[in-house]
């Protein structure tokens, strides 16, 4: 990690699209108080795919949410393209930072049709075009015209998925927060969901960080990883070496030793790492 | 159909199952025409969501409800007939002899009770032993889930634990009454990779010592294929395919071909993931009998 000269002026290097220095985040207070991401560093190019893996309360979803602005109550640095982002954000920020959250039945307002949906982002950012717009992305997102009018309850769980990326997409972002996209989704659905990434991200050049608690997914999709355990990002690696199994944690090996299914005395093995 | 197999050393036969709900337009057929039977061995029964495993499992326990109709042509538990059983004798069954892990233990533990009085309410329920025995068996339980301090765990309520933590304590009360058979319904899919590996080893565990029939549902196929014995393979109602699990990665069947493809792999890297080509000769064709040997 390079914490030192990245101002993004003098330097003659683009600076990182996002880089978190020292990112921590806590919740509620005294004895309520949890300390959810400790000190968390890492920095992502343009156009790279940047996994977060970890398990349920590693605080890989809290990193997703500070740099998406969901969450406020962050300390520590965090730049997108060199700027500083402060805790508040102004409307125009969160346009070229859109999420997709895990939970496709949850994600979209019961009572929208596919349409107000889309049209929602275009209004709260006073911006035109919704017509075309909402035509052109629902193609892009391998839905017909005629989904323009159903409601969620009308999708399968793919399709609602299909929805929820056509919304992050009518804003032009430049950076996409995927948390755990396919975990709600069938194996065969996953496969299509995670094929529609990669060719949006070809096409538009996205940046990605995607959040999964899978391995597998997250070695198919990105180019670089980091584990997250209690908070703390524990190591951070290439595919390649997640691959060549070229790391050091304990904890990172007992994710990929579980992720390649059951084995009676590696499931016996496995300790909790604090 | 063949003449009625023989059920040598099998807990458990089913014979031409079907199970439809009726609605006010149609009639759904969630499963249709299942053969299997399940000895003292770890069965798996693998499927997207609709394919009809979870209720196939519920329709053994006699848990499927009006509007749902259950028929066949045998049903049968340990030379019991289960299918026209009254529901006096089903009841004597359900947890004594075959007991149910669900997937999510929040929704299935009474948040309003300690757990370990929830274990102890279950063997005295079907063991009609004292209180201070339920207890006693209560905490053996908890300890032969690995539950490190049995007696503080015996006093807390369900939000006091962890997902891991109440996975083990449903295992401990549906292994209290010491069943024949366990039917567990993706009872690790709630759980963290590494907490399932801790709760599978467990129950393989429970299950090989006390010479038990386990059938596992799940939508997993890696987990199927490296923890059961055996393996069957449902789609529309239907079992296209069933085999040894280790042999899965050599199915025949283009749907259990697709679903294995479309897995991304930490060791095979692709570009792109394979696709399921849906055809239309997989929901009407034939399905497969799933007997043991």
């Amino acid at each position: 990690m390079n914490d030192s000269g990245m101002d993004g002026l003098a330097s003659s290097e683009a600076p990182p699209r996002i880089e978190a220095r020292r990112l921590n985040v806590v919740f509620g207070e005294a004895e309520d108080r949890v300390h959810a991401v400790r000190d968390a560093s890492f920095s992502v190019q343009a156009g790279e795919t940047f996994g977060l893996v970890g398990e349920s309360g590693s605080g890989k979803s809290t990193v997703l949410r500070a740099i998406a602005g969901l969450n406020r109550d962050w300390s520590g640095h965090l730049l997108i393209d060199g700027v500083e982002q402060k805790a508040e954000r102004s409307l125009g920020s969160f346009k070229d930072v859109q999420m997709v959250f895990q939970d496709p039945f949850g994600s979209l307002h019961p009572r929208h049709t596919v349409d107000r949906v889309l049209a929602e982002p275009i209004a709260i950012h006073k911006l035109s075009g919704a017509e075309a717009r909402i035509l052109s992305i629902l193609r892009d997102v391998g839905l017909g015209p005629e989904f323009r009018f159903r409601y969620p309850h009308q999708l399968s769980g793919g399709q609602r998925q299909r929805v929820a990326i056509a919304r992050t997409l009518m804003l032009d972002p430049r950076i996409l927060l995927l948390d755990e996209p396919t975990s709600a989704l069938d194996v065969s659905v996953q496969a299509e969901i995670l094929n529609l990434l990669k060719r949006l991200k070809k096409e538009h050049g996205f940046t990605f960080i995607l959040v999964s608690h899978d391995l597998s997914v997250i070695a198919h999709m990105c180019d670089r990883l980091a584990v997250m355990n209690a908070g703390r990002i524990v190591e951070e690696m290439s595919i390649g070496q997640l691959r060549a199994q070229r790391f050091d944690h304990p904890y990172t090996r007992q994710l990929l030793s579980a992720s390649l299914g059951y084995d009676r005395e590696i499931a016996r093995g496995l300790v909790t790492f604090d | 159909m063949p003449e009625t197999p023989e059920t040598n050393g099998a807990l458990l036969t089913v014979e031409d199952l079907w199970v439809r709900f009726h609605t006010r337009t149609r009639i759904v057929e969630a499963v249709r025409g299942i053969s299997f039977s399940v000895g003292r061995e770890k069965v798996g029964i693998v499927g997207e969501s609709g394919s009809g495993k979870t209720v196939t499992g519920r329709s053994i326990l006699g848990l499927v409800r009006p509007p749902g109709v259950v028929t066949a042509k045998r049903m049968e538990f340990d030379g019991q007939d289960i299918l026209n059983a009254p529901e006096k004798t089903m009841r004597a069954i359900r947890g004594d002899r075959i007991s149910m892990v669900m997937q999510d233990p929040k929704f299935s533990l009474n948040p309003v009770m300690k757990v370990g009085d929830q274990i102890a309410e279950a063997y005295r329920v079907h063991s009609g032993g004292s209180a201070r025995d339920a207890k006693r068996r209560a905490l053996e339980m908890l300890e032969a889930v690995k539950i490190r301090d049995p007696e503080r765990v015996y006093g807390t309520y369900p939000h006091e634990v962890s997902g891991g933590m109440g996975q083990r304590i449903m295992i401990a009360m549906m292994m209290s009454p010491d069943p024949d058979m366990i039917i567990a319904d993706e009872p690790t899919s709630a759980l963290d990779v590494t907490v399932q590996m801790q709760v599978l080893s467990i129950l393989d565990d429970l299950v090989t010592e006390r010479g038990l029939g386990l059938i596992f549902i799940s939508h997993d196929l890696n987990l199927v294929s490296s923890f059961c014995d055996r393996v069957i393979i449902m789609y529309s109602g239907q079992i296209v395919e069933t085999c040894r699990a280790r042999d899965l990665n050599s199915a025949t069947h283009p749907y259990t071909r697709g679903l294995l493809a479309s897995l991304p792999r930490v060791d095979e890297p692709v570009n792109e993931l394979a696709v399921l080509d849906r055809q239309a000769s997989w929901e009407t064709g034939e399905g497969v009998d799933a007997f043991h040997e």
